[in-house]
């Protein structure tokens, strides 16, 4: 047995016993910390991994907390809704739909914009949710809601903390389970991206906008179900708990505990709550006056964990007992992804039509045309601000002609996004590296194949999308070991040099199975051996028909390489033609050495 | 609702409007400057308004200790670091500023007895304890993660906020506190009763505003704040100091905040943590000018005050429930004009 596993067994055992134990005052210590942890776990996976911030998280755990007290207490509910008051369970369900929805709609409203919206728009209505808690009659008012019913499960009412112990930590363990399972996954990749790789994953087939919508609706519905409980458990509901103030202390349980991690989420949870607890008997005495004193104690607490330990305590535990990482397993048995069929050779796939383009008065491409065929190497050279890169941008969809097209596979590539373009079979390096360095080479590359696969969020929590994985995976691996960094497929992506980093590209480029690869100077800092390895590479793949265009500076490569040059002067195309030709061309001659007067 | 009320109405609107419109800026530059989202400025409005509240009632302001000890924090990291470096003149310096003038003020609260000061002398004092800390927090809180991205520093803008909330209680008490007009002349405008708190309220927000755009006009370092505002780095080429452009940001803001404070501490008593609602009001409107535009944060702010006093009126136990949901059609509006793909810092 790993030791890991051994760790994790020995935890779930200290876990049952503890009820036995412990005093009821203990209990209801750790029965607020699994709650905690709860609503700190979706901000681990909204803020440490998805990099979106919510103060509002506290609304989200009243509006659960609120559903099931009204209908569970309610006199009368009208007729239609009369079965939900049934049961706990039903409210639970009424709960999480009702929180879906507003998580949908406040999604909706907020996470198209820059980062910081979101946090201030969580603010705003968490503040609002509190008040309209706080006047409603129908809720109470700010007394609350009281009577609220015990919980029953298979005939067991579990109305006393050593009981309802178990459901929550039992809620905790199922959510941290599923959170990490969906983390290693297709979509857990795509959500992984969204912190500073999000042109880098709209490029290769990721729609990130859903990516985020779907990590704030499950920090939303963890929140929701750690209400329920709460409310459960209390046996009443009044305002307090869910205003703003603390759904800061909930961000502050995430960052403290390490908001890149899972297990981050109890740790801080656990600190908090217990120094919370500590600091509410003692700082009063201290200081002789009542009062929340312990906000001025969290609030520098937190300002030194930033300064000084970004990445919270879970990092810092975890150096403590050394666990070796587990390392993914490929699976050569597992059945290749699907392939599409590659245009046959000679065929054309790409075609600029007397493209131009202007910034104002500024023409960086001018009456631009080219076409590269299926199975060939088409290279786009010239001198510095030649206009080369506003011409791929046009080329692979990132910005819109002024006048002209672009067709891909005949269709026009214009008006496209990133991600529709990929769709259409093409893919692209970028001139600029975008991987996510913490990410291994492997989880990296298989970002690639995003859109060759179709698991969604469930599937991955659950775990029941393996057999897709395992061929994603052997893919990945396989285009790995194609351009060579089979050595360095379990290091982390950041720890490779720049020259190896662009060939992970070009892996993660052909794990989409393209039928043509857009290169933005794939040779720039690679190494004779390397360019050689790499020149070897893409005759490979022109050989079995793929079309690839290649921005290049370095001559020697491409003249060696390609099958046609096309030659860019002051946005213009001064000529076009074999390698051979164009080494000998007078007008190239002079636009890259000068003219001889 | 009647002409009589709905003027009575407004002019609340229009004073509380003046108000969130000084905060919205000084938020605007904040951010703009330093990419700071300066939550905790409610805190600096009711540091300002109770400082001056304890002194008219004849008490030595606590929040002066607190100056002093941050004025030793900073003393402490840079006196050494200028000492360490050899410059003996600087360190001299770090400490006259950070540590003998917050000594200074607490010497002249020992001597000179608080209650038989006017209360113009109060104001002074008020804004000679409370605007310092704003650059004095920038150093210690902001400036060793001055690069960090805006979700960090927007953490620990809310840690700060927590911190100041919990310390204004330490130093202010529950209770809630109101300070003497600092005009008792009314005048009366056809059905319209303006009181002469509203007029100094207004009149001053106007030349602040006045002021501070001269200041970015025609002043080097105006000039220099709003160069750091629109490309940092290319600022820092340019020889202007990102600290020192931190630093007189989070002054100017602290000015604007505490000086809001001593503006409405006549108008609507505060509390230890009221703060906090003034300024969100002020983000509001900040947020209405997209966190960039100030004519439009200050329109924004204007609709906010005169929202919330209608509101008061028609339904007053959900003024702040639809204050704040107000940000929901802004917040859509600026959905629906964005559509690229940004990547976050």
């Amino acid at each position: 047995m790993s030791a890991d596993r051994l760790l994790l067994g020995g935890f779930l055992a200290v876990l049952l016993v503890l009820p036995a134990v412990l005093s009821p005052y203990y209990i209801t210590l750790l029965n607020y910390i699994g709650l905690y942890a709860m609503v700190a776990l979706g901000l681990v996976l909204l803020t440490g991994v998805g990099g979106l911030t919510s103060f509002g998280q506290a609304a989200f755990v009243g509006l659960g907390a609120y559903t099931t007290a009204a209908l569970t207490t309610a006199a009368e509910l009208p007729g239609w809704l009369a079965w939900v008051g049934a049961s706990p369970w039903l409210t639970l369900v009424a709960g999480l739909l009702i929180t879906a929805t507003v998580a949908l709609v406040l999604g909706s409203l907020t996470l198209k914009l820059s980062g910081h919206f979101l946090p201030l728009g969580t603010i705003a209505w968490g503040i609002s949710l509190y008040f309209l808690f706080g006047t409603m009659e129908s809720l109470g008012g700010h007394t609350g809601i009281t009577g609220i019913p015990p919980i029953e499960l298979f005939g067991w009412t579990l109305d006393e903390g050593g009981e309802i112990y178990y459901l929550i930590w039992a809620f905790l363990l199922v959510a941290m389970l599923t959170t990490h399972n969906l983390l290693d996954s297709r979509e857990g990749r795509a959500i992984r991206a969204l912190k500073g790789g999000r042109v880098m994953a709209e490029a290769m087939g990721v729609d990130t906008s859903r990516a985020r919508m779907i990590i704030f609706i499950i920090a939303a519905l963890h929140a929701c179900a750690a209400g329920w409980l709460y409310a459960h458990m209390q046996r009443f509901v009044n305002p307090t708990p869910f205003g703003v103030h603390i759904g800061i202390e909930y961000l502050f349980m995430a960052v403290l505990g390490g908001a890149g991690y899972v297990w981050g989420a109890i740790v801080g949870a656990g600190v908090i709550t217990v120094l919370k607890q500590w600091l509410q008997d003692w700082l009063p005495q201290l200081l002789g006056a009542s009062g929340n004193f312990e906000m001025i104690v969290f609030g520098i607490l937190m300002v030194l964990v930033l300064h000084r330990a970004r990445e919270g305590l879970w990092p810092i535990l975890k150096k403590l007992v050394p666990v070796p990482a587990v390392r993914k397993k490929i699976d050569d048995a597992a059945a290749p992804l699907p392939r599409r069929t590659l245009p046959a050779a000679g065929e054309p796939i790409l075609v600029a039509k007397n493209v131009t383009r202007k910034f104002g008065g500024l023409v960086a491409n001018n009456d631009m045309s080219l076409e590269v065929r299926a199975g060939e190497i088409l290279a786009l050279i010239g001198p510095n601000g030649a206009g080369k890169s506003t011409m791929f941008n046009q080329i692979s969809g990132v910005d819109t002609p002024t006048s002209g097209e672009v067709l891909f596979l005949g269709k026009p590539v214009a008006g496209h996004d990133s991600r529709e373009i990929a769709r259409m079979g093409m893919s692209r390096s970028f001139q600029h590296v975008k991987l996510l360095p913490t990410m291994s080479v492997l989880e990296n590359v298989a970002i690639g194949a995003h859109l060759r696969s179709g698991k969604g969020v469930l599937s991955s929590a659950w775990r029941l999308d393996r057999a897709e994985e395992a061929r994603i995976l052997k893919e990945a691996a396989w285009q790995i070991e194609r351009v060579g960094l089979k050595d360095f497929m379990y290091e982390e992506a950041g720890s490779l040099a720049l020259g190896q980093q662009r060939i992970l590209e070009i892996a993660r480029a052909l794990c989409a199975d393209p039928c043509l690869l857009l290169l933005d100077e794939p040779a720039a800092g690679l190494r004779l051996k390397e360019k050689q390895a790499l020149g070897e590479l893409l005759r490979k793949l022109r050989s079995e028909g793929m079309a690839t265009l290649i921005v290049e500076h370095d001559m020697d490569f491409v003249m060696g390489l390609v099958d046609r040059v096309v030659v860019m002067e002051f946005g213009q195309k001064i000529a076009e033609g074999l390698p051979d030709e164009i080494q000998k061309n007078p007008a190239v001659l002079e636009a890259y050495l000068g003219g001889v007067e | 609702m009647d002409i009589s009320i709905a003027l009575i109405l407004g002019q609340d609107g229009i004073t509380n409007g003046a108000i969130y419109a000084l905060l919205a800026l000084a938020l605007v530059l904040v951010f703009a400057v330093t990419r700071v989202i300066f939550i905790q400025q409610g805190e600096f409005v009711a540091y300002g308004a109770l400082t001056l509240a304890m002194m008219q009632g004849g008490s030595v302001p606590a929040t002066v200790w607190l100056l002093l000890a941050m004025g030793v924090l900073v003393t402490l990291f840079d006196g050494a670091a200028a000492l360490r470096s050899g410059q003996a003149r600087k360190a001299l310096g770090v400490a006259g500023w950070n540590l003998a003038y917050p000594l200074a003020l607490a010497g002249l609260f020992a001597v000179v007895p608080v209650a038989s000061l006017p209360l113009f002398a109060h104001v002074v004092l008020t804004l000679a304890i409370v605007v310092p800390m704003g650059p004095m927090m920038y150093r210690l809180m902001y400036q060793p993660i001055a690069s960090a991205p805006v979700l960090i520093l927007l953490i620990v803008s809310v840690a700060l906020h927590i911190a100041m909330v919990g310390l204004g209680l330490l130093f202010f008490g529950a209770e809630g506190q109101r300070t003497p007009a600092f005009s008792e002349a009314s005048f009366d405008l056809g059905p319209l009763l303006i009181t002469g708190q509203t007029l100094w309220v207004l009149v001053v927000s106007a030349l602040l505003i006045v002021a501070l755009y001269q200041f970015f006009e025609r002043t080097l370092y105006g000039k220099a704040l709003r160069a750091t505002a629109i490309n940092r780095v290319g600022a820092q080429l340019m020889g202007i100091s990102p600290a020192l452009a931190g630093k007189l940001t989070f002054l100017l803001a602290a000015f604007i905040g505490a000086l809001s404070g001593v503006l409405i501490a006549p108008i609507t008593t505060i509390y230890y943590d009221t703060g906090f609602l003034i300024a969100l009001k002020g983000f509001v409107a900040a947020i209405i000018g997209g966190l960039a535009s100030y004519p439009l944060a200050a329109l924004g702010a204007l609709a906010v005050g005169l929202l919330e006093a209608f509101a008061s009126f028609w339904a007053s136990a959900y003024k702040e429930v639809i204050v704040f949901t107000l940000i929901i059609p802004v917040l859509l509006w600026r959905s629906l004009s964005t559509h690229h793909v940004e990547e976050e810092e």
